[in-house]
């Protein structure tokens, strides 16, 4: 398999950003140590500390951590937003940090695109001018961004709102615009920004429904914040816990649970519901000779959840079947009911 | 043993008035130097600067113009060239604006607008930003200006207004940007920018007179020139006030720095700019008035005319025109500012242009009808109505009935009151008056304000105006003392119920409107002219931002609290005294600022009716052309009203934050 992964489409390699003053003379000081203290008693404030990871074609790494731990600053490096003190940052092999602005201009023009927390929605534009808005910035003519700018408007459901402005429409509505703006050049790189995070529970699980139906369609490379780990836990191919600007661990989710490397990470699974992380794979027992299974099946990597109730109610263990058919496991009501209420090691 | 207060507060101020009072009594020991600056050590700053300009004048970069048709060779400077070459352009914008207005300008063969066209106009762009009640406000006051024979004056002072307007956004709006963009443009303009908009209108006026001479367009140049800080400010504010998110957001979008700018940053700007605009119409009108002393036309210079021959009932028709015309470009532009913007681009043509063609139709129509009809062109003097036969007769009989009452009380005031007043504020030792204000700052913020305020003081000590600032001073503090009380019993009085409270706001907005140099018609018309008559200009000016800001402030007091008052059985004077007005007090004493601000701008205009202070001495050096002494009068009245400023805000901002009302 080795030889077959593609090149990182976003590269990080230990990156840094302090904001203040003297960052980057206190950086090369340390060496790249940082000690929050004594930086801060210098008058800087950390807000990415040492990060290095990679995001592949067509995944979707989750960027995970409580207020305040430097999620968006990360992101804003990978965007360069803002430019990070230290490190290395490759977008398909191109060196970021050394582009200059007139390239860096086009690479959001055609590559890049990003949804934020509060929408962010230009006020005097309409939604359909300001779907088309970076379509008009890079010089396409009215009548084919406007085309383009409809497109993205079925896309995401809006049809029929066209013509109103950002203060007429709600909050689910402003951040569909701002989700089909981010598409409007249709970019291989899509940030998000905690783009659910200003909206009601029940809207905010409406659109990560759509927003997952979209992602199948469209089958991105995305970079997706929250500080909610239910969220990350229906949307992510791997999470990136966040803690005082450091990466604390990466990995699948189901990793994470079950493997946390650090007190932080641990304390954060903690008050995660593992039915909902763990696949029916990670927790069955071997099947021993001449046990009696249920008539029925279940496949390896469906999540706990969704075959608990019918596990329970099975009067015989259910065997666990590969994508061949083979039965290559066991689970048993026992084992569920302690994953379920069980305190978990 | 006596209990005497023994927080830290109350020792300051205890000990800042033992030092006064001690200052204060040990008068008669002290040497000279210390009662008031010795003449014989003032600095020539005003001597110094008048060289300064004259050298850039006359000497600094000496260019010659070859005439070719005359073949002259003459010999000029790089500014007087600029100064004629901006002064010119401007005249001939006034030209044309005038020509539309009123006709009958050299160089242009058409004729001016009907009256009736202008009415129309108004009545269209009321409705559009508005609906009917602007429309009629706007349309009305049209007619009113042209069938009460105030056609001429008016028009002449609106071309004034509509050449400055665009300049002063212009140039507002482009430093505005730089000093976003720059953050040294910024640092360089914020000290200017307070100076500026603390020095009275006739210091504005001098260098102008000076480099431009007199006339219409030197009006323009003082009058954009003053007009363009508060748009700098408000460009700057609005700016720094679009959201990050959206500024990334733009980014993301692809934008270079111009399209993020003119696409992003100033739409998104919109309303904080469009207030700007309302601004400098505002104080472009305020200005154009004023610069009449320079020789500017139009109503402003007509009631100069009226006032100097005490022809009052024709001062106040003019006055009435000018407020009018206040009133109705402030509810103009503050319609444009709040209007959001319409989705209309699929409309067909003649919905979407609507108000474009009934412009254009009710002008044709207008045209066509004064054919026949000239009056609908224009309504001559001599058949217009006038009503200063009225005034006239008002003032006659105030006068015959309450003559005798206005002259007790007036020498009554000036006997018993101002004048002991203004001799103790005069023979107060400098050095008291330095160990107040500085003690002051100390205790506020710091050595820091002390070195501010005291170096503010010291700028007038230094250039000899000690005594001069001193009476401006005693005028000031009378009016503002009277002015807080009647803004704090009104504002009090208003606050209690929720439509009153909107009344008395916007009766005050409308006053705030006015040019301040209306304000001393109607005193004229009661008191002659004397400085009781200014100092009740100055009280009634004065007491707009003291009603306002209580009003404001006690409102602000959260709900739940007065609730909570309520229900634990706090009566409601107890309420008012115990609770409402010590969380109110920060924002009143902001508006103590604003009102010793407005006194302070107030009191120099009303050199012009005769006071002995700053001002008076700021009109002479007007009608002596002396730009150094003007300038340097100017800064003594703004860095009194800087002084007062620091130290009312570094008291009010700190406790507005502990409140949580910040
Ligand atoms: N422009 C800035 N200047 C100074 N500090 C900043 C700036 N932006 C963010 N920070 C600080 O960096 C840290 C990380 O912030 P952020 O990335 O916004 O966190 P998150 O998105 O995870 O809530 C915080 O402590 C924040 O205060
Ligand atoms: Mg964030």
């Amino acid at each position: 398999m080795a030889e077959e992964k593609a090149q990182a489409v976003i590269e990080c390699r230990s990156v840094y950003k302090i904001f203040g003053e003297n960052a980057r003379k206190l950086l090369e000081e340390s060496k790249g140590r940082v000690d929050e203290e004594e930086f801060s008693k210098a008058g800087c404030i950390i807000g990415v500390n040492n990060v290095s990871l990679e995001v592949h074609q067509g995944e979707m790494l989750v960027v995970m951590g409580l207020s305040g731990s430097g999620k968006s600053t990360l992101v804003r490096c990978i965007s360069r937003l803002t430019d990070a003190t230290a490190g290395e940052i490759l977008i398909d092999g191109q060196d970021l940090l050394k582009m200059r602005n007139k390239d860096l201009i086009e690479l959001r023009r055609h590559k890049m695109g990003m949804v934020f927390q509060n929408f962010a929605l230009l006020p005097h534009k309409t939604v359909l001018e300001n779907i088309a808005f970076p379509l008009q910035v890079k010089g396409v003519k009215t009548a084919d961004s406007h085309g383009r700018a409809r497109e993205m408007i079925e896309l995401v459901g809006l049809v029929g709102r066209e013509k109103s402005f950002p203060r007429e429409l709600s909050g689910g509505q402003q951040q569909r615009v701002g989700i089909a703006r981010s598409l409007a050049v249709e970019p291989d790189i899509w940030f998000l920004d905690e783009p659910f995070s200003a909206l009601d529970p029940l809207i905010r699980r409406e659109m990560q429904d759509e927003f997952l139906r979209l992602q199948s369609l469209l089958n991105k490379t995305i970079v997706f914040i929250t500080h909610d780990f239910d969220e990350a836990l229906r949307l992510a191919d791997r999470i990136a816990i966040m803690y005082h600007g450091r990466v604390e661990q990466i990995g699948a989710p189901v990793d994470i649970v079950l493997n946390p490397v650090t007190d932080y990470v641990k304390k954060f699974t903690n008050e995660v519901p593992r039915e909902r992380v763990l696949t029916t794979a990670s927790v069955m027992e071997p099947k021993q000779e001449g046990q009696e299974l249920s008539e029925f099946t279940v496949a390896a990597d469906v999540i706990i959840e969704q075959v608990a109730e019918r596990v329970l109610s099975a009067t015989k263990p259910v065997a666990v079947v590969d994508g061949q058919g083979e039965i290559i496991g066991v689970l048993n009501c026992k084992r569920i009911l302690h994953i379920l209420f069980g305190k978990p090691s | 043993m006596v209990h005497l207060p023994t927080d830290r507060k109350s020792i300051q101020v205890a000990l800042l008035f033992i030092v006064f009072a001690v200052l204060v009594a040990g008068k008669g020991v002290m040497p000279g130097w210390l009662l008031t600056w010795p003449a014989s050590v003032t600095l020539p700053i005003a001597e110094w600067l008048n060289q300064a300009l004259f050298f850039l004048q006359d000497e600094f970069w000496k260019i010659t113009v070859i005439d070719v048709e005359e073949d002259l060779a003459e010999e000029t400077t790089a500014v007087m060239l600029i100064s004629r070459g901006v002064s010119d352009a401007l005249q001939s914008s006034i030209d044309v604006v005038r020509n539309i207005l009123l006709g009958g300008r050299k160089g242009f063969a058409l004729p001016a607008l009907p009256w009736t066209a202008v009415a129309g106009i108004a009545f269209v762009i009321g409705y559009a930003l508005q609906g009917w009640r602007l429309s009629l406000l706007a349309g009305l006051s049209v007619i009113y200006l042209a069938v009460f024979g105030q056609w001429q004056d008016s028009m002449r002072t609106l071309s004034l207004v509509f050449v400055a307007v665009p300049i002063a956004l212009v140039l507002g709006l482009s430093l505005g940007v730089l000093a976003y963009r720059y953050k040294v443009v910024e640092l360089t303009l914020a000290p200017l920018l307070n100076v500026a908009q603390s020095l009275p209108h006739f210091s504005y006026l001098i260098p102008v007179l000076v480099f431009f001479g007199i006339g219409d367009n030197a009006g323009a140049i003082a009058t954009i020139i003053f007009a363009t800080p508060p748009m700098i400010r408000l460009t700057l504010l609005g700016l720094k006030k679009v959201s990050v998110e959206v500024l990334e957001s733009g980014r993301m979008s692809g934008c270079n720095n111009l399209q993020l700018l003119t696409q992003v940053q100033i739409p998104s700007a919109r309303h904080d700019i469009m207030i700007g605009v309302n601004q400098v119409i505002m104080q472009c009108l305020a200005m154009v008035v004023i610069a009449s002393f320079i020789g500017a036309s139009g109503l402003g210079y007509t009631l100069l005319v009226m006032l100097g021959s005490l022809k009052i009932g024709k001062a106040l028709e003019l006055g009435i025109s000018i407020v009018l015309i206040a009133i109705v470009l402030d509810r103009l532009s503050l319609a444009w500012a709040h209007k959001q913007p319409d989705y209309r681009a699929d409309l067909p043509f003649y919905v979407r242009y609507k108000y474009w063609l009934a412009i254009v139709g009710l002008t044709l129509l207008s045209i066509i009808v004064s054919k026949f009809f000239p009056y609908a062109y224009k309504i001559p003097r001599s058949v217009a109505i006038t009503t200063a036969p009225f005034w006239d007769f008002m003032v006659d009989w105030v006068v015959r009935n309450w003559y005798s009452g206005l002259q007790q009380f007036r020498t009554f005031l000036l006997v018993e009151v101002l004048i002991p007043m203004r001799d103790a504020y005069t023979s107060l030792p400098m050095v008291a008056v330095f160990a107040l204000l500085m003690g002051a700052g100390l205790f506020l913020g710091g050595v820091r304000s002390a070195l501010i305020v005291g170096a503010f003081f010291a700028f007038i000590a230094l250039t000899g105006w000690w005594n001069k600032a001193m009476i401006t001073a005693y005028m000031v503090s009378f009016s503002v003392l009277i002015s807080v009380f009647i803004g704090l019993s009104i504002g009090i009085i208003a606050s209690r119920r929720s439509f009153t409270t909107r009344y008395a706001l916007l009766i005050c907005d409308t006053l705030q409107t006015f040019p301040s140099f209306v304000y001393l018609i109607p005193v004229i018309m009661l008191f002659q002219v004397n400085d009781v008559s200014v100092l009740t200009a100055v009280i009634i000016y004065a007491s707009i931002p003291a009603t306002r800001y209580t009003i404001e402030g006690l409102r602000s007091v959260p709900q739940g609290l007065q609730e909570a008052a309520t229900m634990s059985g706090v009566s409601r004077i107890q309420r008012l005294f115990k609770i409402e007005l010590p969380l109110a007090l920060p924002h009143i004493m902001l508006g103590v600022n604003q009102t010793v601000i407005f006194a302070l701008f107030m009191v120099i205009i009303g050199a012009f009716i005769g006071t002995q202070d700053l001002g008076q001495e700021i009109m002479q050096a007007l009608s002596e052309s002396d730009m150094g002494k003007g300038l340097v009068l100017g800064l003594c009245v703004a860095f009194m009203g800087l002084a007062m400023d620091h130290l009312i805000n570094r008291w009010a901002l700190p406790r507005k934050q502990e409140l949580g009302l910040a």
